[in-house]
C-alpha cells in the first residue's frame, strides 16, 4: 500500500468517512450498463442459484434455479440468462462505425492501412464484487463447451441453443476482466475501493456494503457505525439485514431459510410425479408453484439489497468526471469486444481450456503494458494520484526559476535549455534520469543535470519536441514562472517485441503445439448427475 | 528441483581440483554433447563469470558462432571486458538498443569490439552479445549455431521464448538460489503450466527438456570460509557448496581501534567472524525507518573512517578497504534512497547502495545490510522470498553486517508462511520462511545490540 493511501485510510479512520482517493473517475461506465447480481449454491461450485440481472435499475429480471443441483433447471436458468444477456450484447455488436488498423499484407509484408468496423459501444457487465467476477468466468468455462442437441443429436444432455454462446462471452469478459484498466466487466466494489479510500482493510472492503457505509453513510452515523452494522446486524429470524454481495451466501440464511425451502420444493416435486388423478395432481400442482414461489421470493430478497447498492454505487461514480485518458482505454475495450465479435461470427471454436504458450506469453506482455499504461495515465488524469506518485517520489512539481538556454552537440546544434525547477518534493533521480512532462497530452522528456541550493532545486535539461529549428518553437520550453509537474516514469508504453506464431514454438517450450483439433466437450461426470 | 548429473566433488579433494573437473565436464557437454541444451547451477561467486568467457573462446575458437543473451546492459558490456580482456584478437560484437548512451564507454577503447544497433552490422563475428529485450527484436534467416544465456534463472520463461528461435543449441548458466523472476501483474491463471510465462527459463526448459545435462559449480570463490556453510545450508540445503578459501586465508584489519560504540562493535565482530548484527530496539516503523537508515550510514562511515585493510589469497599485501568495496544493499528502492542520502549527509561517496535486485551479480569486501524484516509489523511474500535475503547475504568477500530492529524472531512466528499452493508446480526448497529463522538463528550469536 503507498504511503498516500496508507494516509487516507488513517484520515478515513479519523474522521468517520472515507476520504477520496481519486479526483476524477478512472473507469468508464456506460449509460446503460448490464448489472448482473448472481447467486451460488454452497458447496456446489458452478450450480448457480438464482441471479437478479438487467439494465434497468427498476425492473431486473429474477432467475431462480429452485433445485439447483438439477441440471435441467439449470440448463433453463442458462438459457434464460443468454435471452437477457445476449440480446444486450448484440445490440452493441450490430452497432459499428469504421475505423482505420494498421495490418500486416499477407502478399506483400508490407504494414497497410484497412478499413474496419468497429462496435461504436461496447456491452459493459457490472458485478458486485470480486467473487462476481470469478463466477463470471466460471460459469463461461462451464457453458462454452456444452453441446446442443443441433451440434450432437447424441449428447446425453443437450445444452439450449445459446447457452454455449453466453459461454464464450462470459469467458471472454472473465478473460478481459484481467487486463488493469479495462472497464468490460467490472466489480463494483474494486471501482469503488479505486476512488475511496476507507477506514477498513481492503479485505473488509469487498463487502459492498460495508464499503458503501464509509463512502455514504445514512444520516446521523459515521461510516464506521454504518460499515459495522451493514457486515453483522440482524434481524429476530438471525438473518443479515445486509446480506453478502454474493455470489456466496450467509449460512444461516442456507441453513435455516433455503435448504427447508428446497426440501419443500422437492418433496412437492416427488408428491407431483406420484400423483394419481387429475384432480389430485392439480392440488399437488399448486403446492408445488407455492414452494417455486417461495424460493424466488428468498432469492429475491437476498439479491435485491446488493442489486440496489450497485446501482447506488454507480450514481456515487458517476458523480465523477471522466478521466482525460478513460475513453481512450474504453476504445481498446471497443477492440476487443469487436475482435471476440468477429471471432464469433467467422465461425471459430470455443477459446480453448488452457492457453498455448504464445498465447499465455502474449497475454502476459499485454496486461504488464497495460498495467504501466494505466498507473501512467491515471496520474495525468488526476491531480490526487500524482501526488501519491509525488510522494511516492516518483515525480514532482514545482516552478521554474530560471531557464538558460544551451546548445548540443554536433554539426547542427539543437536546443538543449536547461530548466531549473524549486520543488518540495523529494524525487528519487538517479545520475542523468529521465523525466517526463506532458506538453499538450504529449510527453516531453529532460534529463536530470543536478540539485541546487540544498537540493530544493533540480535543474534539467529538455531534450525534445522543440520542433527542428536553431530555436525552441513556442510554448515547448517551460518560461520562468511556469508551474510544471514532471515524472520520472514514462507516458506512453512501447510495444513489446513480436513473439513467434505458434507453430513456430521453439524447442525450449515444447515444440509446435501441432495441428489444432477442436476441443472436446466436457465429460459427463457423476457429481453432474443429481 | 535440481538433479546433478556430475558429483560436486569429493569433500576431501582440493576445492580447486572439484571446480575445474566440474568446468572440464561442462565444457564437455556444451562443446561434445548431443543434447540442444546444457544447464549450470551455480552458487553466488562460483566462477559462472569466468565459465561463461571460457566457454565462448571454446565455441569461437571451434569455429562456431556464438550469440551470448544476458539480462542487463551492464551484464552485456561487463561479459564484452571480460572476453576482450582474456582474448583481445576476438571479434565480439555489442548489439545495443538505440537509446542515447546505449552502452560502457570503456568498449570504445576496445579496437576488435564493434558495436551497433542492427544485428545484420554484426553478421559474422565469432561473438554477439546483447540483452534478451534487444535479442527479442532480431530476425535472422539462419539460427546460430550456439548460445549462451547468462542468469538464466533470472530470465522469464515468455523471455525465452522470444529468444529461443534464434539458436540451436544453448548453455544456460545461473544461479538458482537468487531472486525468482517476477511479473507485474497477477499470473496464477498459468501457475502450474510447463511455459508459465512468468516463470523462469530454466524451470520452462527443464520441464520441457528433463534429459538435459545438469551440472553444478561446487566451490565458491567469492564467499569467505565463515559465510560459505550458512549460505548453503540455509539457502542451498540439497546442492551444498564450499568455500574456495579457508579461514585464514582472508582478514579484515582496521588502523583506528573501536570507539566502543556500536557501530564499531559491529565491525570489529563481523571483521573477526565474517558476520555481525546490529540490532536496534524493536519498534514499528515507515520503510525509510530514519533510525535503522542511520545506523546503516554510520557503520559504512565508521567502516572507511577507521582505515579498513582487507589480505586475501588474492594478495598478501593488505588492500585498503575503498568506499568502491563496500556495498549497501536494501529490500526496497526508497530505502536505498534514504540509505544514499544519508551517506551524503555524512559526505561519503562512491559506495554501491542498490536493492537486492540490482546487487545480483556483484561482488564487494563488505556489505552493510538493511534487514528486508526490520522494522516491519507483517512478513509479506515480498519481503519473506528466498532470493532477496539470499543476494543480499552473499556479496561480501570478507564481512556482511546486518542491520535490523529486534523481533524479526517474533515476527517470523506470527507470520507463517502462507502461500496458495498451486497444483502442477515445483515447491520451492528452502521457503523464504525457513531461510530466514536459520539465518536470524546464526546472525544472533554476532549480535550487538545498539541504542541510537
Amino acid at each position: 500500500m503507498s504511503l498516500i493511501s496508507t494516509l487516507a485510510r488513517l484520515e478515513a479512520v479519523h474522521t468517520g468517512r472515507a476520504q477520496p482517493a481519486a479526483t476524477v473517475r478512472h473507469r468508464h461506465l456506460s449509460e446503460r450498463p448490464l448489472v448482473l447480481v448472481p447467486l451460488t449454491t454452497a458447496g456446489e461450485a458452478g450450480a448457480p442459484l438464482g441471479a437478479l440481472v438487467g439494465t434497468d435499475r427498476d425492473a431486473p429480471h429474477l432467475l431462480v434455479v429452485e433445485q439447483p443441483r438439477d441440471r435441467d433447471l439449470r440448463f433453463a436458468f442458462l438459457a434464460e440468462l443468454a435471452d437477457v444477456v445476449l440480446p444486450y450484447i448484440d445490440a452493441c455488436a450490430g452497432a459499428v462505425e469504421t475505423a482505420e488498423r494498421t495490418e500486416t499484407d499477407p502478399e506483400t509484408g508490407k504494414r497497410v492501412k484497412v478499413e474496419v468496423d468497429l462496435c461504436a459501444d461496447a456491452a459493459q457487465l457490472i458485478v458486485p464484487s470480486r467473487a462476481g467476477i470469478d463466477f463470471v468466468r466460471l460459469l463461461g468455462r462451464s457453458m462454452r463447451f456444452r453441446r446442443t442437441a443441433e451440434q450432437d443429436p447424441e449428447a446425453p444432455h443437450p445444452a439450449p441453443p445459446r447457452v454455449p454462446l453466453l459461454g464464450r462471452w462470459l469467458t471472454h469478459y472473465g478473460e478481459r476482466a484481467r487486463v488493469p484498466g479495462s472497464s468490460l466487466l467490472l466489480a463494483m466494489t474494486d471501482v469503488l475501493g479505486r476512488h475511496w479510500a476507507t477506514g477498513q482493510s481492503t479485505l473488509e472492503d469487498q463487502h459492498l456494503g460495508a464499503l458503501l457505509a464509509w463512502i455514504d453513510p445514512p444520516e446521523g452515523m459515521s461510516g464506521a457505525e454504518a460499515a459495522l452494522r451493514a457486515e453483522l446486524e440482524r434481524d429476530a429470524g438471525g438473518q443479515l439485514l445486509c446480506p453478502p454481495a454474493g455470489p456466496a451466501t450467509d449460512p444461516a440464511f442456507d441453513n435455516k431459510l433455503l435448504a427447508p425451502a428446497i426440501e419443500r420444493y422437492d418433496r412437492a416435486r416427488s408428491a407431483l410425479a406420484a400423483a394419481e388423478d387429475g384432480a389430485d395432481a392439480d392440488e399437488r400442482l399448486a403446492a408445488l408453484t407455492a414452494a417455486e414461489r417461495e424460493i424466488r421470493a428468498l432469492v429475491d430478497s437476498r439479491t435485491r439489497p446488493t442489486w440496489d447498492a450497485v446501482w447506488r454505487g454507480l450514481d456515487l461514480l458517476r458523480a465523477l468526471p471522466e478521466g482525460a485518458r478513460v475513453e481512450e482505454r474504453w476504445t481498446r475495450d471497443r477492440w476487443s469486444f469487436t475482435g471476440h465479435r468477429d471471432r464469433v461470427l467467422a465461425g471459430e471454436p470455443p477459446q480453448p481450456r488452457r492457453d498455448d504458450a504464445v498465447t499465455a506469453a502474449n497475454k502476459l506482455a499485454t496486461r504488464e503494458r497495460e498495467q504501466a499504461r494505466l498507473e501512467a495515465q491515471e496520474a495525468l488524469d488526476d491531480p490526487l494520484v500524482m501526488a501519491g506518485r509525488r510522494l511516492a517520489g516518483e515525480a514532482f512539481a514545482g516552478e521554474v526559476t530560471d531557464v538558460v538556454m544551451a546548445y548540443g552537440e554536433g554539426r547542427r546544434p539543437a536546443p538543449r535549455p536547461l530548466v531549473t525547477v524549486r520543488t518540495d518534493d523529494r524525487p528519487q533521480l538517479g545520475e542523468r534520469a529521465k523525466v517526463y512532462r506532458s506538453l499538450g497530452g504529449r510527453p516531453q522528456a529532460a534529463e536530470f543535470v543536478g540539485y541546487e541550493e540544498d537540493g530544493s532545486c533540480v535543474v534539467l535539461r529538455i531534450v525534445d519536441k522543440m520542433g527542428r529549428g536553431k530555436e525552441p518553437e513556442a510554448g515547448s520550453v517551460p518560461e520562468k514562472g511556469d508551474r510544471v509537474c514532471f515524472t520520472l516514469f514514462e507516458h506512453e508504453q512501447r510495444g513489446g517485441a513480436k513473439l513467434p506464431d505458434p507453430e513456430q514454438t521453439p524447442w525450449t517450450h515444447g515444440g509446435p503445439p501441432g495441428e489444432a483439433v477442436p476441443e472436446a466437450a466436457d465429460p459427463l461426470t457423476e457429481e453432474d448427475l443429481l | 528441483m535440481t538433479t546433478q548429473a556430475v558429483p560436486a566433488g569429493n569433500a576431501a579433494s582440493d576445492p580447486a581440483t572439484a571446480a575445474a573437473r566440474a568446468t572440464a565436464a561442462i565444457l564437455s557437454d556444451t562443446l561434445h554433447g548431443r543434447e540442444r541444451g546444457v544447464v549450470v547451477d551455480s552458487p553466488p561467486g562460483a566462477g559462472k563469470s569466468t565459465l561463461v568467457v571460457r566457454a565462448a573462446l571454446e565455441l569461437a575458437e571451434a569455429g562456431r558462432p556464438l550469440m551470448i543473451v544476458a539480462q542487463t546492459n551492464a551484464q552485456v558490456d561487463d561479459l564484452v571486458l571480460r572476453l576482450a580482456e582474456k582474448s583481445p584478437q576476438l571479434p565480439v560484437g555489442r548489439l545495443h538498443s538505440s537509446d542515447a548512451d546505449p552502452y560502457d564507454k570503456a568498449l570504445d577503447d576496445l579496437p576488435n569490439v564493434r558495436k551497433s544497433a542492427k544485428a545484420a552490422d554484426l553478421a559474422g563475428l565469432a561473438v554477439v552479445v546483447s540483452t534478451a529485450a534487444k535479442w527479442a527484436h532480431v530476425k535472422v534467416d539462419e539460427p546460430w549455431r550456439h548460445a549462451i544465456v547468462d542468469e538464466a534463472y533470472q530470465m522469464r520463461s515468455d523471455s525465452l521464448l522470444a529468444v529461443a528461435g534464434l539458436f540451436e543449441r544453448a548453455l544456460f548458466v545461473g544461479d538458482p538460489g537468487q531472486l525468482d523472476p517476477f511479473a507485474i501483474v497477477g499470473s496464477e491463471q498459468w501457475a502450474g503450466l510447463s511455459y508459465d510465462p512468468s516463470a523462469s527459463a530454466v524451470s520452462t526448459l527443464l520441464a520441457h527438456n528433463p534429459g538435459l545435462p545438469q551440472h553444478r559449480l561446487p566451490v565458491s570463490w567469492r564467499l569467505p570460509a565463515s559465510a560459505a556453510p550458512l549460505v548453503s545450508d540455509a539457502f542451498y540445503p540439497y546442492t551444498p557448496f564450499r568455500s574456495g578459501t579457508a579461514h585464514d586465508d582472508r582478514r579484515l584489519t582496521f588502523a583506528v581501534p573501536s570507539d566502543g560504540s556500536g557501530p564499531d562493535r559491529v565491525i570489529d565482530e563481523a571483521a573477526g567472524s565474517g558476520w555481525g548484527l546490529l540490532e536496534l530496539p524493536a519498534r514499528h516503523t515507515p520503510r525509510t525507518d530514519p533510525e535503522a537508515v542511520g545506523a546503516v550510514a554510520a557503520v559504512v562511515g565508521r567502516l572507511l573512517d577507521r582505515g579498513g585493510a582487507a589480505v586475501s589469497e588474492r594478495s598478501s599485501d593488505p588492500v585498503p578497504l575503498t568506499a568502491d568495496r563496500i556495498a549497501v544493499g536494501t529490500a526496497h528502492r526508497d530505502q536505498a534512497a534514504a540509505v544514499r542520502a544519508a551517506l551524503a549527509g555524512l559526505g561519503v561517496a562512491d559506495v554501491t547502495v542498490d536493492t537486492a535486485n540490482r546487487l545480483q551479480g556483484r561482488e564487494f569486501d563488505v556489505t552493510v545490510v538493511l534487514h528486508p524484516l526490520s522494522g516491519r509489523p507483517d512478513a509479506t511474500a515480498f519481503h519473506l522470498e528466498t532470493g532477496r535475503l539470499c543476494v543480499l547475504a552473499s556479496r561480501h568477500r570478507h564481512a556482511c553486517i546486518v542491520v535490523c530492529r529486534a523481533g524479526v524472531s517474533e515476527l517470523l512466528d506470527d507470520y507463517p508462511s502462507t502461500e496458495p499452493v498451486q497444483l502442477g508446480t515445483v515447491v520451492k526448497f528452502p521457503d523464504g520462511w525457513e531461510a530466514m529463522m536459520s539465518t536470524w538463528d546464526h546472525w544472533s550469536g554476532h549480535r550487538v545490540p545498539w541504542r541510537p
